[in-house]
C-alpha cells in the first residue's frame, strides 16, 4: 500500500467516523424519544437513498479523465477542507464552543419528546423524519468524501473500506453503550479531517491545474507537514489573542 | 419555486459553506496556477502560498462576525 493509499484509507475512516458519530446521536435521540421502529425506518430509508447515490455517481466518476477529475475534486476538497479547518481552529483557539455530543443529544431528545405524534403507515412521522434527515445529511458528506477521495486516488473500494471500518466501529460501540459517543475525541478528529482534506485538496488541485509537484507523489507528505504546521501556528496565534482579549475584558469589569 | 430555492440553498451551504470568500479565492488561485502551468512556468508553489492566506482571512472574518 502506497503512502497515498494509506492516507486515503485513514482520511475516509476519520471523516466517516466523525459523521457516523453525529448520525448515531440523532438516531439514538429519535429512537429513545419516538420509538425504535420509526427511528430505524428513517435510518433504513436514508441508507437506501445513499446507496442509490453511490450506485449512480460511483461508476460515473470513474469515466471522467483523471486530470479533470482531480481539478474538480481538488477544488471541492480544498473548499470543504478549509471549512472544516476554520471551524476546528476557531474551536481549538477558544473563539467557538467545542462540539459537545452530550449537549446535542439532550437538545435533540427534548425536541423529539415535545413534538406532537402523527402516525403514517404505523410509523411515527417525527421520529422517522428526524432519523432520515440526520442520517441522510451526515451520510451525504461521507458519500462525497469517499467518492471524491476514492476516484481521484484511483481506488473507490479503498476509500469505502475506510468508511465501512468506521461504520462498523461506531455502530458496534453505539449498540453496546446505547448512548451518544461523547468520549470520542470529535474536536481533534475534525481538526485531523480538515488537515487531510486540505492536504489532498492542495495536492490534487495543483496536479489537476496541469502543474507538477517536485518529487511527484512524495510531495504529498511535504504538503501534509506544511498544512499541519500552519494550522498549529494559527491555533497558537489565535489562542494567545483570545486569552489577551478575555484578560482585558476581566480587568475592565 | 420555494423548493427549488431550498434545494439551491442546501447545495450552496453544502459546498460553499459559511464563507463564500474561501471558494472565490481558491478558484482564483487554481485558475492562476493553471495559467502559469499552461505558460510553462513552475506553478506548484502558488496554492501552498494562497491556502494559508485564505484561511487566515476567513478566520479573521469569522472572528469579526462573532
Amino acid at each position: 500500500m502506497s503512502t497515498g493509499d494509506a492516507f486515503l484509507v485513514l482520511s475516509a475512516f476519520l471523516a466517516s467516523g466523525v459523521e457516523f458519530v453525529e448520525a448515531l446521536t440523532i438516531v439514538l435521540a429519535a429512537g429513545l424519544a419516538r420509538g425504535w421502529r420509526s427511528s430505524l425506518a428513517g435510518l433504513g430509508a436514508a441508507t437506501l437513498v445513499l446507496a442509490v447515490v453511490v450506485i449512480v455517481l460511483g461508476p460515473a466518476l470513474t469515466v471522467i479523465p483523471l486530470q479533470g477529475l482531480r481539478l474538480v475534486v481538488g477544488a471541492l476538497l480544498l473548499v470543504f477542507g478549509l471549512q472544516w479547518l476554520r471551524k476546528a481552529i476557531l474551536r481549538a483557539s477558544g473563539y467557538k464552543a467545542l462540539h459537545d455530543e452530550d449537549a446535542i443529544f439532550a437538545r435533540e431528545l427534548a425536541d423529539a419528546q415535545g413534538a406532537a405524534r402523527l402516525e403514517r403507515a404505523g410509523v411515527d412521522w417525527y421520529g422517522f423524519t428526524l432519523a432520515f434527515k440526520g442520517v441522510l445529511l451526515e451520510g451525504l458528506e461521507v458519500v462525497f468524501i469517499v467518492l471524491t477521495f476514492g476516484s481521484a486516488q484511483g481506488s473507490i473500494p479503498l476509500a469505502a473500506a475506510g468508511a465501512v471500518a468506521a461504520l462498523v466501529l461506531v455502530a458496534g460501540v453505539g449498540i453496546a453503550v446505547r448512548a451518544p459517543l461523547a468520549r470520542v475525541p470529535e474536536n481533534s478528529m475534525k481538526f485531523a479531517v480538515g488537515v487531510m482534506l486540505t492536504t489532498f485538496g492542495i495536492f490534487w488541485s495543483v496536479e489537476g491545474a496541469g502543474a507538477d509537484w517536485p518529487g511527484s507523489d512524495a510531495a504529498l507528505l511535504g504538503v501534509l507537514g506544511f498544512v499541519l504546521l500552519f494550522s498549529f501556528a494559527l491555533v497558537r496565534v489565535l489562542r494567545r489573542e483570545r486569552r489577551t482579549q478575555l484578560r482585558t475584558a476581566e480587568v475592565q469589569t | 419555486m420555494t423548493r427549488l430555492a431550498a434545494f439551491g440553498r442546501f447545495w450552496w451551504g453544502f459546498v460553499i459553506g459559511d464563507d463564500w470568500v474561501v471558494a472565490a479565492l481558491v478558484a482564483a488561485a487554481i485558475a492562476v496556477t493553471a495559467a502559469l502551468a499552461a505558460a510553462g512556468i513552475a506553478a506548484w508553489w502558488l496554492l501552498p502560498l494562497a491556502v494559508p492566506l485564505t484561511l487566515w482571512l476567513s478566520l479573521r472574518r469569522a472572528i469579526r462576525s462573532t
